[in-house]
Formats: structure tokens, sequence, C-alpha cells
């Protein structure tokens, strides 16, 4: 293809080669048309029927068709409109638009989505006319919070120190089962029942067991840190991601311990402080003179997340105006130059892994307790991969960005899920929900093509002399392991 | 400066902050430094200097603690020069370092790099420059002082809870930085990115940054390369202010004669791992081992000396 710039090309020149240029796309487009065909041929144009029983095979020409008809056109306009050789490509200069748009609408964002985060379930129910009729909403928002905390805590391990954990569901697994075995244990509650009375550990279980569920998570996180201390990278990637798997597989074959693939049901719901939904007078409802509703106790849920994952951005933004915090990325930024200092590594690699693998325990045993009961199937590859997409789409570093990440990709999953409209246009036969996976695939390459960077891309000073100027992702890091 | 005229004996030997004895490196087959002994000076500014490939950066990285030595010892006395047996005691009793309330005997190769910097207190800067390029200026300042502010923060706990104390301790962090920001003239960058820096501005952070670390010696690769003639200059200027208000010894390698020879006390030359000359910058450059080395003579003279090196030691073959 014949690179033709607008500087080095004269106008004149340009005008002449015009002709040749629609020809140049229009064959260049008929080319792409042709490796369409090749490729989509065997895809599309055969598909495998049933006939009488037998396995027969059918012709889809007309699909083939529209597929390569598709490629071809959208070629052809690639080619007259962006990829023209005679479009003068636009001059950036200083920081993008998002950027700029970032720096204007920044101080509003963080108290708007906080305002909303804070009022949600109450608009919901407003809007829907009732608490039982937005139970859907309500239910997304926990979801979408329980990522939102996830992301901020994967976030100080890879976005701050630098270190790519690909098995972070081993410490959402280890904090869910912490609060499963000790919440539903004989022994532990029969001890707090001669101590402190019959139901006291039925309604304290989730709010004892919250802190220990985080510590030992953090624990886990250490044992983890030790062994990968050394490694960096792709090798360090590599043995997080078994880290997951190990203890996914511990779960399910541990029978004796964790209930293996059957899982831990049964787990005591959170109580109000102590106070449990029920509908009988000790309960929430009577307690507050409210009629019983089932909703409460999911309404209390969605404010539960809300704080864990306030805490958690409290303590990241805290933590990073912190020496610990600096030295995380300056971990990341460059670790021989961080021994240079007298910085001991080891310590600040194990102090991110820990940290990082808390705030993945606390929203483990929120999951545990929402869910009322765990298994090793909740806690797959898929979402250590989900939640570190998450923290790579909304920026490495940056809490609003994961934030916004957060709910766009699981808000953007459930969303996806009402694409019945699509049937009206390719008829009956078609399952969007088939789709879904496919268009949240396009979704997230299409991001990372504009904005390679994640949402936010700079990244905020933690001190400053005289003004506080972002620091472009161009010289951030993205640390090496 | 460096020599006592009364007795003629030179301060590195006198009252030496860092002994290099019998330093050896040896990558599988490679030996990097053979052999190499000697002394730095305690304020003095003690240049390494040596053709490409001499192991001048293997010897930093040794003292640094970035490379463990094959063998060797290197003793960094804090305070005054230890006598032989205290250095001999902590030798045998296998501690990393001797502690007393006015001097201290730290063995380098026996501590890891971050315990060099932090407890020994030997700063280092790097051939390439090692910033946090994303981190703005006075946060590379605020990292080097990690140490300190980490023991002011209660390890997290207290700045976590914004309890008092630790406020007061980055205040302080704060003005020392601001202070060696001056020193380097940086400070109306003070808030940019690192990575913005033009290349010399970023040579002066290096230094400035390791500066926070309160070193007592002060190991800088190749401070003056890539800097044109007034750098070098200022450059010059600078590292002679750390040494006289803050009393900072420096070793430095540099292949940039003006400085070497315009500021150094006490110059070792190196060539394939050993030393082949030490002593004050004039002695060095009448040497005629170092004109053969390095700073180059014509053909026949270069095979005049060789004959005469040969002849009076055995020292290495010239493999050119």
């Amino acid at each position: 293809m014949a690179v033709q710039t607008a500087e080095t090309a004269p106008s004149a020149a340009q005008a002449a080669d015009a002709g040749s240029a629609v020809a140049h796309a229009f064959k260049d487009a008929f080319v792409t048309g042709l490796i369409a065909l090749g490729l989509l041929g065997p895809l599309i144009g055969f598909e495998t029927i049933i006939i009488d029983g037998a396995l027969g095979l059918g012709y889809r020409p007309s699909l083939l068709a529209i597929m390569v008809g598709i490629i071809f056109a959208g070629r052809l306009l690639l080619n007259l409109t962006i990829w023209s050789p005679n479009r003068r490509p636009r001059t950036r200069t200083g920081p993008t638009v998002f950027d700029r748009a970032g720096v204007a609408v920044g101080p509003v964002v963080k108290p708007a989505l906080l305002a909303f985060a804070a009022t949600f379930p109450f608009i919901a129910s407003y809007t829907l006319g009732g608490w039982n009729e937005s139970r859907y909403l309500i239910d997304l928002g926990i979801l979408i919070l329980t990522y939102v905390m996830l992301g901020w805590g994967l976030n100080i391990v890879v976005g701050l120190a630098g270190l790519l954990d690909l098995g972070y569901v081993a410490f959402y697994a280890v904090g869910a089962y912490t609060y499963a075995l000790l919440a539903t244990s004989a022994p532990v509650n029969g001890f707090f029942a001669g101590l402190l009375g019959e139901t006291f550990w039925a309604n304290w279980a989730f709010w004892i067991c919250l802190p220990v569920a985080g510590l030992f998570a953090g624990l886990w996180g250490m044992i983890l840190g030790f062994p990968v201390l050394r490694l960096r990278g792709d090798y360090l990637a590599i043995v997080t991601l078994a880290f997951g798997e190990i203890i996914r597989l511990v779960l399910i074959n541990w029978v004796d311990f964790t209930g293996g693939g059957a899982g831990i049901a049964s787990i005591p719901r959170a109580t109000f402080f102590g106070v449990p939904f029920t509908r009988d007078e000790n309960g929430f409802a009577a307690l507050f003179g409210l009629e019983f509703n089932p909703m409460h106790r999911i309404v209390f849920l969605y404010f539960v997340i809300l704080a864990l994952a306030l805490i958690t951005a409290f303590a990241t933004v805290r933590l990073r105006k912190l020496p610990v915090g600096r030295a995380w990325e300056a971990l990341r930024e460059d670790e021989i130059a961080c021994r240079s200092l007298g910085i001991n590594t080891t310590n600040v690699k194990l102090s991110a892994f820990a940290t990082g693998a808390m705030f993945g325990g606390f929203a483990g045993c929120f999951f545990a307790v929402r869910a009322g009961f765990v298994s090793p199937e909740s806690f797959t590859f898929d979402v250590s991969a989900m939640i570190l997409a998450i923290v790579v789409l909304g920026g490495m570093g940056s809490q609003v960005g994961v934030a916004v990440a957060a709910a766009v990709m699981m808000g953007g999953m459930e969303m996806l899920r009402n694409l019945g409209f699509l049937k009206q246009v390719f008829g009956n036969d078609f399952d969007p929900s088939l789709y879904r996976m496919l268009i949240f695939g396009f979704a997230m390459v299409a991001i990372m093509v504009w904005k390679p960077r994640g949402l936010v891309s700079t990244r905020d000073p933690t001190i400053f002399l005289k003004e506080r100027k972002a620091v472009s992702g161009d010289l951030v890091k993205e640390g090496h392991g | 400066m460096a020599t006592s005229p009364e007795n003629g004996a030179h301060r590195w030997d006198v009252d030496p902050i860092l002994s290099v004895e019998h330093l050896f490196m040896r990558f599988g087959g490679l030996i990097a430094v053979n052999d190499l002994s000697f002394k730095v000076g305690r304020g003095d500014i003690t240049a390494l200097i040596g053709p490409n490939g001499a192991g001048k950066t293997t010897v930093f990285n040794c003292i640094t603690g970035f490379y463990k030595p094959s063998e060797g010892r290197l003793v960094l006395a804090h305070g005054r020069a230890p006598t032989p047996d205290e250095v001999a005691e902590v030798t045998r009793v296998g501690e990393r370092a001797l502690t007393g309330p006015q001097s201290g005997v730290y063995l380098l190769e026996r501590m890891p790099d971050y315990a060099v910097s932090g407890q020994a207190k030997v700063a280092r800067t790097f051939q390439n420059i090692r910033l946090f390029t994303g981190m703005t200026v006075l946060e590379n300042l605020m990292v080097a002082q990690h140490n300190a502010l980490m023991a002011a923060s209660g390890f997290s706990i207290k700045g976590l809870l914004g309890l008092p104390g630790w406020a007061s301790a980055q205040r302080a962090a704060t003005e020392k930085a601001t202070y060696w920001l001056e020193k380097v003239n940086l400070i109306d960058r003070a808030d940019d990115p690192a990575g913005d820096l033009p290349y010399g501005a970023q040579r002066r952070l290096e230094i400035a940054r390791a500066m926070c670390s309160d070193p007592i010696l002060l190991c800088l690769d190749e401070p003056a390369a890539g800097l044109n003639p007034r750098e070098s200059l200022e450059l010059n200027t600078l590292l002679r202010a750390i040494r006289a208000e803050h009393g900072t010894s420096i070793l430095l390698i540099e292949h940039d004669m003006s400085v070497v020879m315009e500021i150094s006390d006490h110059v070792v030359v190196l060539d394939y791992g050993t030393k082949i000359s030490d002593g004050t910058p004039e002695a060095v450059k009448n040497d005629p081992r170092v004109i053969a080395a390095y700073l180059g003579v014509d053909e026949d003279a270069v095979e005049e000396v060789e004959a005469a090196i040969n002849a009076d030691t055995h020292a290495t073959g010239t493999s050119s």
C-alpha cells in the first residue's frame, strides 16, 4: 500500500492521485474480500445438519455472501476515509481530549459517583416502584461493588506495585471459606453458646469473621509472596496462576474439611450488628418499627459492601501517600533503584501481596455471607481474569478508573443479557446470549486500542510542593513482576 | 589536600573510609576483577578510572552489594578508621557489622544491597540513569528517605490512622528534599515527572536522590557521561559542595578526564580487572602504565612501555 503523507505530497499531485487512490482502495478491499471468502467459506459456508437421524452437510451461501459483503464494504469504507493516503494526519500535541476532559470533570466525578452509589438502592426502589421490584438492580449493584472492591484490592498488587497476579481469586476464596467454615463450625458455635448465649454466634459470626477472613487472606498473600519473590513478569504470572488453581483444587479435594465440590451451605446470614433480619419480634423490622420485608437484608448488604469498598479505597489512597505506598510505586518503576536507596524490596513485595490479599479476603467473606453458600465453582480462573481485566481497563493505579471499569464490565455483561431486540433483526433462531462474550470481547479490544493505558491513564502524584500536576501515563511504567 | 606534607602519608592510607582488600569477581571462567585492593580516604573524592571493560562497574556493584564478590573483603568504617584488631574481630565472628556509639565497621561483602545503602550508608547512582520516571521529582527524593519515613509512620500504622508525628516527619523530609532540589537547581521542576527532565537534570536529580539517603560514601557511576562542558563544570562544583558541606566521601567512575583530574584527590586505575596505578592525579597522569593502557600513546611507545612492564612485573598480556 503506497503510503503518502500530506506533508510530502504536493496538493496538485494529490488531486492526480485521487483516482488511483480510489482504484487502489477497491483493489485492497477486493483482496480482503477474497481472504474473507477463503477463511469464512469453510467456517460459515457449511453447517452440519441432521438429515433423517444422520449427520449431513448444509450450505449457507447467502449468509456467507452477507459476511463477505460486510467485510468488503467495511474495508473499502476504511480505505476511503480513515486509511486514505490523502487524509491529512492530525497532529496531536499535549494532552488528548480525554485527558483534558478528565482534568475538567475530575473533581466532580468522585463525589458524584459516591453520591450515586450511596443513594442507588433508594433511586432504584423509587423509580421501579418498590423494594421487591428493584431486587434485580440492587443485586446487580452488590455484584458490581464486590468487583469494585476486588479491583481496588488487586490494584494495589498490579497497579501500584506492578506485580502481575493472576491468582487473586485464591484470596477471595480464602476469605469466603474462612467465613463459611468458622460460621458453620459446631465447636466454635458451642464455645460461644456456653459463653455468650445460644444465638450469639449465629448473629455475630459475620462481624467477627470479617476481620479474621481479611487477616487470613493477608497471611496467605504472604505465603504466596515468599516463593515468588525472585520471579518477575511472565514467570510471576504463571506461578500466581498456579497458586489460584491450587487453592481451588484443594477446596475440591479436601472433602472432609471443605465439603469438596458440594461446597458449604446454610451459612449464617448477615445481621444488622447482631440483630437478625427475621420476621419475629427480635428482628430488624420489629426493632425499627418497619413492616417486615426480606429486601431489608439485601439493601443492608448493599451498604455493607459499599462501606467495605470505600474502606478499601480510603486505605489505598492513604497508603499511597505513606512511605510504603511510595515504595510500591517505586518498585513498579525500578526495583534496582529501590534497592540502591536502602529499600528492602522483599518486604515491599510481601506487604503489597498481603495488603491486596487482605482486601480480597474481606470481599470473599462478604461473598459468602451474601450467597449463604460457597463452593469451589465460584473461584475459578475466570474470576481472576475478570478482576485483572477490570484493573487493566480502568487504568493501573487509578481508583476512579477501576470503579468505572468494574461498573462497565459487570453491568455491561448483565446488560448484554437483554439483547432480545436482536431477534427482530436476525430472526427467531438467533440466540443473542451466545454473542454476549463476543460483543464484550470486541468492546475490550476497542478500549485497549483506543486507550491502551486504561480509562484513566494519568497518575496522580502523592505529594507536591507548589502545584499538583498529573503524570502522563507514557512515563509511568507497568512494572515487570 | 590528600597528602599531608609532614610525613608524606596519603589520607587514604591514614583514615580510609573504605578498604577494598583482595577483591575477586569471577563470572564463570571470566575474571572481571582480579585481586584488587585499594583504599578510599575519608572526605576524599576518589576516582576509579580505566578503559572500557576494565571492571570498574563490577567493582561498584560489589561495593554496593549488587554482586556478591567471589573473594575479598570490603571494610567500610563509620566515624574513624578501625584498628586491624577490630576488623579481624568482625571478620572472625561472622557478623555483618560491629557498631559502637562513635564508630562502626561494616563488611559490605556480607550485606545485601539494600542494607549496604540503608545501614552502611553507601549510596550509589547508575551508569544508565535509574530514576522513577513516572513519579515526580519530589516523590523521587521522598522515596530515597524511605527507611526514616517508614519508622516515622509507625510502619504505616500511625500514618494510616493519621496520628501526630507522621505529619511532622513528612514535613521534615519535604524540607530536606527541597534543600537538595535547590542545591541541584531543580526546585522549579519539583512537581514535574522525573522522566520529563532533560538528561543533565536527570543526572543531577539522581545525585540529589542518592544524597537524600544520608550517605557517608557516595558512589557515582559516570556522573559526567552525556553532559556538556558547562554541565560538567556544574557537576564539579556540586561534588565539591557535597564533600565540603556534608563531609560525604565520594567514589566515582569517570571517563571525562576534565572531571577526574579537576576534582579528585586520589585516582585508582584499573585495566583488565587489576589495578595498574594508584595515587594522586599528578602521579597517575605521569604513570607510563596508565598512559599505555588508557590515555593512549603512539605505537612505538606502547611497545616500549609494554616491554618495560613485562620486564619488571608479570603484568597482564595486553591482548589487543
